[in-house]
């Protein structure tokens, strides 16, 4: 960064390029008044306090003008301060409100202005304006919105719309009548607003303030729980309580933003409904037992039910410490691979997909280069409302002049910044992207030294697109081939492009193949191993790419190290001083028929759901009645655990230390906040208990750190992970070392493959297994709500959030709605080959016609019996976007 | 309704500075911009919904409401505005029960207030359906609009 020297009141002092004068007088520690000015935001110059003197341009706002070479500031004169204190009148003036009682006593940009100025706030009573009391916005449950201490510096509106691109306020009227307000005035409730709070957080007065939140007594920085993305943040505590939560502007995932759900959905750590103790089913009645009880008991069953006879479910929401020592006992305690978490059900076509083509399933790029992309393709992805902070990359990109071409089955907000919505139909996406490789190919928009150089396989590709001419994939997508051609020139040409996934791609029975598309795509147009490109596989929880990272899968140990690779195995059995199996264990889909054919018969499962959340549901719930012992491990009661012979009571993320790995392979510290709620303990420390009761070694950790120092030796890719080295932004692994610094974006130079180069992959177009019929003439989907997260646990606990998203809905056409003779918010019954539902309709042309689309956090309409259980055939994850289903009107 | 604004969009090009234009074809043709107008002019413009209410609420010469049976403009002029017309507002407001810029709800009145007419001899002035009132008192007001006040 250039230092440019300025003089400040005859000051020497160095500010930054391109930073305005404002900025650098603050960053020196001078204080100009100012109201209007966010450094987050495009210099605006409205309030005018902070006006100074430049030498040669007399007087400027200081917050529009940029730092030049040599430049003289006086910050006070006379004349400076008779215009500032007028300006500063006319804003109290008609500014009501009791400073004592109000939210932002303390923190007030107008408070602080008026104390510098010498204003008393009742000196200027015949400069006001307003005679009325404006109206206060109270619909939404997390902020207050009171346009009578509102200053109309319009940060709030410049957030909404610079940074959030929601644009759900603005200016409304004009002179002393001017307020800020939403599009024909709705509350904020029902306006375009997300409730992300990002403008409550910048509004420097009263006007838009938290509900729910009380000034700390400490905080403690730590990283969200919930999605991938993983921001960090500060917790605010009280005693033992969550009192606030506030952005971590040094966080590199999030840079100080948050969602709806970071910022507001922290409430079920101190939710009274916690699990404080451990639980033993006695006579099929859960009885509270102590801890000695319940793990002697744990131990003996476990005892006899080794092996084959034995499986465990780890967790994406527990710490990679804590899934280390999971798959650790499941390994060399339990002696079997039968490890496994939700991940199959997520993205496991990505890991086994990614793997054959480029060598590693991970996300290649990282999240802040999204911004840097001149074309982002977004496939299957719904980025605005399940990864909300990343999302903002995306939209910074448009913003910057970048383009944006959205693929999905159904109108998704991000449509709202896209250049291009190609809105195929359900399953055709392999169709899709191998239209546009044609058109690549055709046209010859290839690169052709990158092919040359880094990749191998292009003969049988080209070969396989014979199959894709465009008329044919027109038809099959149901998208307009112009848009196809369009969309496939931008990717090739306007570079560096990127592209986002989820699962939208990988929940299909060929999700494999879909992922195997897109590194096709990236490999065909040289749009990989630099930055702002890549193949990025947006993963769903908090520390699913941790999870995986650490061996909670039954074919690899640590770091994706095979479990079939005899000197791998040999590796862990000398570290770990046990007999391992060389026999890759089973996965989540088919532990799940093991248990339902008797051949599992002790299930050990830590935070997870899968009652709520795995296809075809019916079918666990009642292989899990035939489990001889199962024992559950988490935070709340659900569903699963209703099954459970032992429920043991974890900690949450707020109460132990450790570290997650974020989607873009960025390990980050997770700090512990407040002690264990109850009797809960750590998820790792419960885990070593049972181990050690079993009589196993090599389960005496003190801490968290001699787990990862244990994990770093054993795991390359996590070899140079030490607390100290991730302490301040984290490491992108690769981090082989400790002098490394860790891998923004991966293939820089070459592949991970065994030969080191790209593979292409042909591939030909597989129908989804359940094309709609006579009987059930629609397609079901499914999808997330911007407000829940996954099956709810933590989320449904959290009166505002409920508040938003209140109840399941069926999305479907307009159309649709017609031929059934069905109106909106009409209870119907939704039937599919499985099972069937009475759940409301939400009519809407988010669908097109023919698709109708669901999510699954709501316990009272259980989504999943209704899915389909058909797998893909290498990564066996179910094919949860796809299944034929049926509406009937309930006639009563 | 819907086909009349296709067909005000058929004459624009779709870019953002069309945006007062468009509104003001689209109160010329429906008499007022209706809330399902702003939202397709959005959709048309590419351009956030708040926008154009932002944009449409700053102009005084837009109305969100359809005119009632009498449409009554008050003069906000400089020379109406030094003859009282603030408290002609007020007495106004009073007689229709409604504020400036509102319908009543059977449609039989409304009001609003627009920048100097070009009357401002007969200052201060309303317009009543087209025709001009001058040398308004309260006292005149009351009496021209009170058998109308809803009691
Ligand atoms: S909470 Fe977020 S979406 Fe809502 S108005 Fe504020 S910035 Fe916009
Ligand atoms: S609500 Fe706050 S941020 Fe928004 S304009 Fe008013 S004072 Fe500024
Ligand atoms: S985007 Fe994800 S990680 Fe960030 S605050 Fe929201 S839920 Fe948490
Ligand atoms: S802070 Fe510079 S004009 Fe408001
Ligand atoms: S000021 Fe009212 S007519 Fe001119």
């Amino acid at each position: 960064m250039k230092h440019i020297n300025i003089l400040i009141d005859n000051i020497r002092i160095a500010a930054r390029e391109g930073q305005t004068v404002f900025d650098a007088a603050l960053d020196n520690g001078i204080y100009i008044p100012g109201l209007c000015h966010h450094p987050d935001l495009k210099p605006m110059g409205m309030c005018r306090l902070c006006i100074v003197e430049i030498a040669g341009r007399g007087l400027t706002t200081s917050c529009t003008a940029m730092v030049e070479e040599e430049m003289s500031v006086i910050t006070e004169n006379e004349e400076i301060n008779q215009i500032r204190r007028t300006t500063a009148q006319l804003i109290t003036a008609n500014h009501t409100g009791e400073c004592f009682t109000c939210k932002q006593n303390d923190r007030c940009g107008l408070q602080k202005v008026a104390s510098y100025l010498g204003i008393e706030h009742n000196g200027d009573k015949p400069m006001r304006q307003r005679k009325e009391e404006l109206l206060v916005d109270d619909s939404n449950p997390f902020f207050t919105l009171d346009m009578n201490k509102c200053v109309l510096c319009g940060i709030c509106v410049r957030t909404c719309d610079e940074l959030q691109g929601d644009n759900a306020i603005d200016y409304v009227n004009r002179g002393p009548l001017t307020i800020i307000s939403t599009f024909n005035n709705q509350p904020l409730f029902d306006s375009a607003c997300k409730s992300c709070g990002e403008c409550v957080a910048r509004c420097p007065v009263g006007a838009l303030t938290f509900k729910g939140f009380l000034n700390p007594s400490r905080e403690v920085r730590t990283i969200c729980t919930y999605c991938g993305v993983g921001c960090s943040f500060y917790l605010g505590i009280r005693g033992n309580s969550i009192v606030s939560v506030r952005g971590d502007r040094n966080g590199p995932a999030n840079k100080g933003s948050l969602c709806v759900k970071g910022r507001f959905g922290n409430g079920f750590v101190n939710d009274p409904r916690r699990l404080t103790v451990p639980l033993i089913k006695k006579n099929g009645k859960f009885e509270e037992s102590g801890w000695e009880e319940a793990l002697d008991l744990i131990a003996g069953k476990f005892k006899i039910n080794k092996n084959g006879l034995f499986a465990c479910f780890s967790s994406a929401k527990c710490t990679n410490e804590e899934n280390y020592v999971i798959q650790k006992f499941t390994r060399a305690v339990m002696g079997t691979n039968n490890i496994d978490h939700c991940a199959r059900l997520c993205h496991a076509p990505s890991v086994s997909g990614l793997a054959q083509s480029l060598g590693s399933g991970a996300m290649t790029n990282s999240i802040d280069e999204i911004s840097g992309a001149r074309t982002i393709f977004a496939i299957g992805t719904n980025t605005t409302w399940a990864h909300p902070v990343l999302a903002l990359q995306i939209k910074k990109a448009v913003l910057g002049g970048g383009t944006l071409i959205v693929a999905n089955p159904k109108r998704i907000d991000l449509c709202s910044h896209a250049e291009i919505f190609l809105q195929h139909k359900p399953g055709t996406d392999v169709v899709l992207m191998m239209g546009m490789m044609r058109v690549i190919v055709d046209e010859g928009l290839q690169d052709n030294l990158f092919i040359d150089e880094r990749t191998e396989n292009l003969a049988p590709l080209i070969e396989s697109l014979k199959d894709f001419n465009l008329d044919y994939v027109q038809l099959v997508t149901g998208v307009d081939k112009d848009n196809i051609i369009k969309a496939a020139r931008l990717y090739a040409s306007q570079k560096p492009s990127s592209i986002l996934y989820a699962m939208g791609i990988t929940q299909h029975s060929h999700g494999t193949d879909n992922v195997l598309a897109t590194s096709n795509l990236a490999l065909l147009t040289g749009n990989i191993g630099k930055l702002s490109t890549g193949v990025n596989p947006l993963r769903g929880q908090n520390n699913v790419q941790g999870a995986c990272d650490m061996g909670a899968l039954p074919n690899m140990y640590p770091g994706y190290q095979k479990v079939a690779d005899e000197t791998v195995r040999n590796k862990f059995q000398k570290a770990w001083n046990a007999r391992l199996s060389n026999k890759p264990g089973l996965t989540h889909t088919e532990i799940v028929d093991a248990i339902d054919r008797g051949e599992v018969k002790a299930l050990y499962q830590v935070g997870e759901n899968p009652v709520m959340s795995e296809a075809d549901s019916g079918h666990i719930m009642q292989a899990l009645l035939k489990l001889d012992f199962f024992v559950v491990q988490d935070i709340f009661m659900t569903r699963t655990a209703q099954y459970a012979d032992v429920i043991l009571p974890a900690s949450s993320f707020a109460e132990k230390s450790g570290t997650f790995t974020n989607t873009e392979r960025r390990v980050q510290k997770v700090r512990q906040a407040i002690a264990p709620i109850g009797q809960s303990r750590a998820d790792w420390e419960i885990t070593c208990e049972m181990a050690k009761r079993m009589g196993a070694e090599g389960f005496d950790y003190n801490s968290t750190e001699e787990i990862m120092t244990e994990i770093s030796l054993l795991t390359p890719i996590y070899g140079g992970i030490t607390g100290e080295k991730i302490e301040n932004q984290g490491i992108q692994w690769p981090c082989p070392d400790t002098d490394h610094p860790g891998t923004p974006f991966l293939h820089g130079e070459k592949f991970q493959t065994p030969s080191g180069r790209g593979k292409f992959m042909p591939l030909r177009y597989i129908p989804s297994s359940e094309p709609p019929s006579k009987e059930f003439p629609l397609i079901l989907t499914t999808d997330r709500s911007l407000f829940h997260f996954h099956t709810s646990t933590m989320t449904g606990r959290i009166t505002g959030l409920n508040l938003l998203d209140s109840e399941e809905f069926i999305l479907i056409n307009p159309a649709d709605a017609d031929i059934l003779g069905i109106g909106d918010r009409e209870l119907v019954r939704i039937s599919t080959r499985r099972g069937s539902l009475e759940v409301r309709i939400k009519i809407t042309d988010v669908c097109p016609p023919g698709i109708v689309s669901m999510t699954f956090h709501f316990e009272n309409t259980h989504t999943n019996l209704l899915t389909s259980p058909a797998l893909d055939p290498v990564a066996k994850i179910p094919e949860t976007k796809v299944a034929a289903a049926r509406i009937d009107k309930i006639n009563r | 309704m819907h086909e009349k604004i296709d067909e005000i969009f058929r004459g624009f090009q779709s870019k953002e500075e069309e945006l007062i234009p468009l509104l003001q074809r689209v109160q010329n043709v429906q008499g007022f911009i209706s809330v399902p107008s702003m939202k397709r002019i959005a959709g048309f413009l590419r351009i956030p919904e708040s926008k154009v209410f932002s944009v449409a609420t700053f102009y005084a010469q837009f109305r969100f409401a359809p005119v009632g049976k009498t449409h009554v403009m008050l003069c906000r002029g400089t020379a109406c505005h030094v003859k009282n017309a603030p408290k002609i507002l007020e007495e106004l407001e009073n007689q229709l029960g409604i504020r400036s810029g509102e319908t009543s709800g059977n449609r039989e009145f409304s009001l609003e207030t627009v920048a100097c007419i070009g009357a401002c001899s007969l200052a201060p002035c309303i317009v009543v359906n087209d025709e001009v009132k001058a040398n308004l008192t309260p006292k005149m007001v009351k009496k021209m609009f009170r058998q109308n006040t809803p009691s």
